[in-house]
C-alpha cells in the first residue's frame, strides 16, 4: 500500500508495511461501519410530524448490550494490533543482529557527517571515510549505526527503510538496518533542530556489491585515480 | 450542614431574592472589571476567538509557503526559515493554549456552570476575575514575544531542549523566555479557574440536584479541570527549570552539565497527553447537550458516559510516552505504552457509541447547532481511528513526526476546538444575547467549514504516508518528496485552508449582526430541560430573578411517555 | 466597588465549607508541582551517584533548625485555628502572627545559609545538584513568603472578628508548606 508510493527497501520495511495494512483493514472496517450506522440513524430518525421520540435510558442490560458488544470487539481488535505492533517493534528496536559493518552518523545544526569504516571494516581507524550529507552502504549487508549529535536533538530517518531514531546530544544511540534495494534515497532530519531543520537533507546510496567496492576504492586516496565513479556515486545533494 | 440552611447565612440580602437592588454598574465595572461569571465567560470567549485569528493567520502564511515555496505571501511577504519556525510554533501554542482551552473550558464553563447548577455565580467571583486578568496578561506576554529582538520563539509548541534552552541554538533569546512565561501564566490562570469550577459544582448545586442530575457538560468540564490540575504540576516544575536554563545557564536539560534533554519530554508529555482529554471532554459534553436536545431523547447510559469519562481521564496518565517511542527511551518501555495507548481507545470509542445510540429512536431536527454536533462525531471518529496507527509502536517508527501525525491530531483537535465551539456558540447564543443567529447563514458557514476541512487534512494524511515530515519549510530540497502529485496535494490542502478561513467571515458577520439585530429569542428557544434555559435570555446579574431553582429530575427527560410535552425542565414542579 | 458574597459561596452540598474545599484543591495541584520538581531531582540523583560529593556541602544543622522553626510555626497555626473555632478573633490573630514570625525566622536562616553558600562558590550554576537545590528550596521559599503574606491579611481581619473561617483554611495551607519542607529536608540535607 505504502510501498506503491515509497519503496520498501529494508529487511524490516515489509513487516512495518504489513502492520500498517492490518491497522488500516481493522480500523477502516469499524470506522466505516460506525459512520454508516450513524448516518443511517440521522436519516431514519429525522423528525416527523406527530411521531414522538422513544424514551430510552440505556441503563438496562439489554440496552447496554448495544454498546457493550462493540466495546468488547474494540478490545479484541486492539489486542490483535498490539500483538503485531510489539512483534514489529522488537524486531526493529530491540534486536541487534550481527553486523557486517558499523557506520557513525553525526548530526549537527545543520548538516550530517557520515563516518564509514573503510576497507578495514573498523571505525576509528586511519582509512575511515568521512562524508558530509552522503551515506554509502551495500545492499543485503547488515549495518549497525551509532547516532551522535554535536548540539541539539536531531533524528535520523530513512523513509524507504521505514526507519527513524531520535538523536540525543551527550549519548550514542545504536540501531540497525539491512538495505534490500539499491538506489539513492532521501535521509531526513525528523526532529526540529532550529531554523535549518528543513535545510539538512542528505542521501543514502545503496550500492550493489561491485559498485560498493568501486566506491570504496574511489574514496581512498591511494587508489582513487584507478577507479571510474559510477552514476550512483556522483555526489547528490 | 445541608444546603438549604446555608441560604439563610447570606449576608444582609435575606434569601433567594435576586440582586436587582444594586445600582446599575458603569461601563468599566460592567465590562472590564466585572466579577459576574457571565461577563468573565464572555471575556474569555472574545479573547479566545481573537487569538484564533492570530493562530489562523499563522497557518495561512506558512501553508502558502509550503504550497508556493519562495513566493511573497500576501499579508506577510517572503517567508524565511526563521519565520516559518516561529509561525508553526505560534500556530500550535495559540490554538491549544489560547483558543481551545479558554473557549471550551473557561468561557463555556464560566458562563454555563452557575446557570446549569442553579446558582447565582461562582463561589469565588473575585478570584474568577483575577484568573481572567492573569490569562489576559499571558496573552500580552505572548504577543510581546513576537516583537522581541530575534523574533518569536521557533522551537515548536513542544519546546524540546537543548534547542529551547539555549539562545545560541534557537537564536530567539528573549522570544523563547517570553513564550515560556506566557505559557506559565496561562497555566496559573487555569489552575485558579479550575479551583473555582470544582468547588462551585461540588458545593453549590441547586437543592434536589443529585450527582446524576447534573448536565453531562458540567461533569465533563469538572473532570477536565481536575485532569488539568493533576497533570500540569510537573510541567510547571519543568518550565521553571527550563527558564533557569534559558536565563541563568543552569543545566537541568544540558547533557554537558549533567542534565538530560529527555527529562523535559517526560515532564511535557506527562501533562501533554492528559491535556488532550482536558479539551476533548468538554467538547464531548457540549455535543451531548445538543444531541439530546435536537433528537428529543434522553442521553443513552448517562452513568456509563460519566464513568467512561473518568476512566479515560485516569488512563490518560499512563500513555504519555507514546509521543516518545523513538525518542531514545528504553525500547522496552515502548511496548508498555503501546498497550496502554491502544487500551485508551476503548473508553473513547465507547463514548462515541453512546452518542450514536442516543440518536436511535430519536426525533432529529437538523438545525445549525445539531449539524455541528453531528459533524463533531463524524469527524472525531476519523481522528480516533487514525490514532491507532500511531499507538501501535511498530507503525509509529514510520509515522512519527510526519504529516500523518498532524492530520490525526487535526481530525481530533479541529472538531474539539472549532466544531464543538461553533456548536456551543450557535446553541447558547440565544441565551447569551437574547437573540437568534441567522439559521441560513449558519448552514452556509457550516458547509463552508466542514467540506474544506476534509480537503485540507485528507491530502495531509496521504503526504505523511509518503514521507512528508513536520516543521520542514521547503520540500523542494528533498527529491523523494517532489515526486509527481505530491506538490499538488500540498497546494490542494493550502487552497482548501484559504477557503475555510474565508468562510469564517460568514460566522463573524452573522455573530455580530445577530447580537444587535437578530430576532428576539425567548427563554427556552430549543425547548430544553437544563436550568440555564429556565433563566431569562440573557440572564441578569444573579441569574434567576424569580429565585434560585430547586431540581426535581434529571437533565434529559425528553419525550417522557407520561407527558404531553416532549420536554420536562429540571425545575418544573410537575 | 464592593461585591456582595453570592449565595453560591454559602451553599455546601458536600458539608465542607467552600473556602476549605478550595484550599484542598489548591494543595492537590501544588502537590503535583512539587512532585514534579522532587521527582526530577530523585531521578537525577539515582542516575548520578557522584552528586553525593556536592550534597555533602549542604548545612544539615541549619536545615534541621529550619525544620524545627517550621514545625513550631505550624503548632501556632493549630492554636490559631482552635481560637477561631471558639470565636476568639483576637487570640487567633495573635497566634497567626506568631506563625508569620516563624516564617520570617525561616527566611532569615535561609538567607544566611544561602549567602554563605553563594560566597563559597556554590551557586545555582556551579553544578546541577545546586541548581536543583536552589530551585526546589526556592519554590518552597516562595510559597512560604506568599503564605505568610496571606496569613497576615487574614490575621488583620481576624483581629476584628471578621471571616474567622479563613483561619482554618490558611492553617491547612501552612501545614502543606510545612510538609513539603519535611520532604525537602531529607532529600537535600540528609540524603548524602
Amino acid at each position: 500500500m505504502i510501498s506503491k508510493y515509497v519503496e520498501s527497501a529494508s529487511s524490516f520495511a515489509g513487516q512495518i508495511d504489513f502492520l500498517i495494512l492490518l491497522v488500516t483493514a481493522i480500523t477502516g472496517f469499524w470506522w466505516l461501519l460506525a459512520e454508516v450506522i450513524f448516518f443511517y440513524f440521522i436519516v431514519k430518525y429525522n423528525a416527523k410530524d406527530g411521531v414522538k421520540a422513544q424514551y430510552i435510558a440505556g441503563e438496562s442490560p439489554k440496552e447496554k448490550r448495544w454498546v457493550a458488544i462493540p466495546h468488547y470487539a474494540t478490545l479484541i481488535f486492539d489486542v490483535t494490533i498490539v500483538f503485531f505492533a510489539v512483534q514489529t517493534w522488537q524486531e526493529v528496536k530491540q534486536t541487534m543482529p550481527q553486523a557486517d559493518a558499523t557506520v557513525r552518523i553525526i548530526a549537527q545544526q545543520w548538516a550530517w557527517t557520515f563516518v564509514h569504516p573503510g576497507p578495514d571494516g573498523k571505525l576509528d581507524t586511519a582509512d575511515d571515510i568521512r562524508l558530509v550529507d552522503e551515506l554509502h552502504v551495500e545492499k543485503d549487508k547488515t549495518y549497525h549505526f551509532e547516532l551522535q549529535s554535536r548540539d541539539v536533538l536531531h533524528s535520523f530517518s530513512v523513509p524507504v527503510f521505514r526507519l527513524k531514531q531520535d538523536i540525543i546530544p551527550g549519548r550514542t544511540i545504536r540501531g540497525w538496518f539491512k538495505p534490500t534495494m539499491s538506489g539513492g534515497f532521501d535521509i531526513q532530519c525528523t526532529e526540529i533542530c532550529g531554523i535549518g531543520h528543513g535545510l539538512m537533507p542528505a542521501r543514502i546510496i545503496v550500492h550493489t556489491p561491485e559498485d560498493f567496492a568501486a566506491w570504496q576504492l574511489s574514496q581512498t586516496p591511494a587508489t582513487a585515480s584507478l577507479t571510474t565513479p559510477t552514476e550512483q556515486t556522483g555526489g547528490m545533494k | 450542614m445541608s444546603s438549604t440552611t446555608a441560604e439563610h447565612g447570606h449576608e444582609g440580602h435575606g434569601h433567594d431574592a435576586g440582586h436587582g437592588h444594586h445600582a446599575e454598574p458603569n461601563f468599566f465595572h460592567k465590562y472590564l472589571w466585572s466579577t459576574d461569571h457571565k461577563m468573565i465567560g464572555m471575556q474569555y470567549m472574545f479573547t479566545g476567538l481573537l487569538m484564533a485569528i492570530i493562530g489562523g493567520f499563522a497557518v495561512y502564511v506558512f501553508r502558502m509557503q509550503l504550497a508556493f515555496p519562495g513566493m511573497s505571501v500576501p499579508g506577510w511577504g517572503r517567508v524565511t526559515a526563521t519565520d516559518y519556525n516561529a509561525l508553526v510554533t505560534t500556530h500550535g501554542s495559540v490554538m491549544i493554549f489560547w483558543v481551545a482551552m479558554p473557549v471550551l473550558i473557561a468561557a463555556l464553563g464560566n458562563y454555563l456552570i452557575p446557570l446549569m447548577i442553579g446558582c447565582d455565580d461562582m463561589v469565588f467571583p473575585r478570584l474568577n476575575r483575577l484568573s481572567y486578568q492573569i490569562f489576559l496578561i499571558s496573552v500580552l506576554v505572548l504577543i510581546a514575544s513576537f516583537y522581541a529582538q530575534g523574533g518569536g520563539f521557533g522551537g515548536a509548541w513542544t519546546a524540546y531542549p537543548p534547542l529551547s534552552a539555549k539562545a545560541e541554538y534557537n537564536l530567539t533569546t528573549h522570544g523563547a523566555t517570553l513564550w515560556l512565561l506566557a505559557v506559565a501564566l496561562e497555566f496559573a490562570a487555569f489552575l485558579l479557574g479550575g479551583i473555582n469550577f470544582v468547588t462551585t459544582v461540588m458545593n453549590s448545586r441547586a437543592p434536589g440536584m443529585k450527582m446524576f442530575d447534573v448536565p453531562i457538560v458540567v461533569w465533563m468540564i469538572i473532570i477536565a479541570s481536575i485532569l488539568f490540575m493533576a497533570s500540569v504540576g510537573p510541567l510547571i516544575a519543568g518550565a521553571v527549570m527550563l527558564m533557569f536554563d534559558q536565563t541563568l545557564g543552569t543545566g537541568f536539560f544540558d547533557p554537558n552539565k549533567g542534565g538530560d534533554p529527555v527529562l523535559w519530554q517526560h515532564l511535557f508529555w506527562f501533562f501533554g497527553h492528559p491535556e488532550v482529554y482536558v479539551v476533548l471532554l468538554p467538547a464531548m459534553g457540549i455535543t451531548a447537550e445538543e444531541i439530546t436536545t435536537f433528537s428529543r431523547k434522553k442521553l443513552f447510559a448517562y452513568k456509563t458516559v460519566l464513568y467512561t469519562a473518568v476512566g479515560t481521564g485516569a488512563l490518560s496518565f499512563f500513555v504519555w510516552a507514546h509521543h516518545q517511542f523513538i525518542a531514545g527511551i528504553d525500547p522496552r518501555m515502548a511496548n508498555i505504552f503501546s498497550v496502554t495507548t491502544l487500551l485508551i481507545s476503548i473508553p473513547v470509542a465507547e463514548m462515541c457509541f453512546v452518542y450514536i445510540a442516543t440518536l436511535f429512536g430519536g426525533s432529529i431536527r437538523l438545525q445549525t447547532p445539531m449539524l455541528w454536533a453531528l459533524a463533531f462525531i463524524a469527524e472525531f471518529l476519523i481522528g480516533g481511528v487514525t490514532g491507532i496507527f500511531l499507538g501501535a509502536s511498530g507503525a509509529d517508527i514510520y509515522f512519527h513526526d510526519t504529516y500523518f501525525v498532524l492530520a490525526h491530531f487535526h481530525y481530533t483537535f479541529f472538531p474539539i476546538a472549532f466544531i464543538a465551539t461553533f456548536s456551543a456558540l450557535t446553541y447558547w447564543f440565544p441565551k447569551m444575547f437574547g437573540r437568534y443567529m441567522n439559521e441560513t447563514w449558519g448552514k452556509v458557514h457550516f458547509w463552508g467549514t466542514i467540506i474544506p476541512f476534509n480537503f485540507i487534512f485528507i491530502p495531509l494524511f496521504l503526504l505523511g504516508a509518503r514521507g512528508d515530515h513536520r516543521r520542514i519549510y521547503d520540500y523542494t530540497h528533498f527529491p523523494d518528496l517532489m515526486k509527481p502529485g505530491m506538490q499538488d496535494l500540498r497546494v490542494l490542502a493550502t487552497l482548501s485552508l484559504v477557503t475555510l478561513l474565508a468562510f469564517q467571515l460568514v460566522f463573524v458577520v452573522n455573530f455580530f449582526f445577530s447580537m444587535f439585530k437578530g430576532a428576539k429569542a425567548e427563554n427556552n428557544p430549543w425547548k430544553a430541560n437544563t436550568l440555564e434555559w429556565q433563566a431569562p435570555s440573557p440572564p441578569p446579574h444573579g441569574n434567576f430573578p424569580d429565585g434560585l431553582p430547586n431540581v426535581y429530575r434529571g437533565p434529559y427527560e425528553f419525550s417522557h411517555p407520561d407527558r404531553q410535552e416532549d420536554y420536562w425542565p429540571q425545575n418544573a414542579q410537575s | 466597588m464592593s461585591m456582595q458574597r453570592p449565595i453560591a459561596t454559602t451553599r455546601s452540598a458536600t458539608g465542607i465549607s467552600t473556602g476549605k474545599l478550595a484550599v484542598w484543591w489548591l494543595i492537590a495541584s501544588e502537590i503535583v508541582i512539587f512532585g514534579g520538581v522532587l521527582g526530577s531531582y530523585i531521578m537525577h540523583r539515582i542516575g548520578h551517584p557522584e552528586w553525593a560529593s556536592h550534597a555533602e556541602h549542604t548545612n544539615t544543622w541549619l536545615g534541621a533548625l529550619n525544620t524545627i522553626v517550621l514545625l513550631t510555626s505550624s503548632l501556632f497555626a493549630v492554636l490559631a485555628h482552635n481560637a477561631a473555632e471558639m470565636g476568639d478573633g483576637k487570640k487567633a490573630a495573635k497566634f497567626l502572627w506568631y506563625t508569620v514570625g516563624g516564617a520570617l525566622m525561616f527566611l532569615v536562616v535561609k538567607s544566611f545559609e544561602w549567602t554563605h553558600e553563594i560566597q563559597t562558590g556554590l551557586t545555582i550554576t556551579s553544578h546541577t545538584f545546586w541548581s536543583f537545590y536552589y530551585v526546589a528550596a526556592g519554590i518552597h521559599g516562595l510559597h512560604v513568603i506568599v503564605g505568610a503574606l496571606i496569613m497576615g491579611i487574614i490575621a488583620m481581619d481576624a483581629a476584628k472578628g471578621k471571616d474567622l473561617q479563613r483561619v482554618e483554611a490558611v492553617g491547612l495551607y501552612w501545614h502543606f508548606v510545612d510538609i513539603v519542607w519535611i520532604f525537602l529536608f531529607p532529600l537535600l540535607y540528609i540524603g548524602k
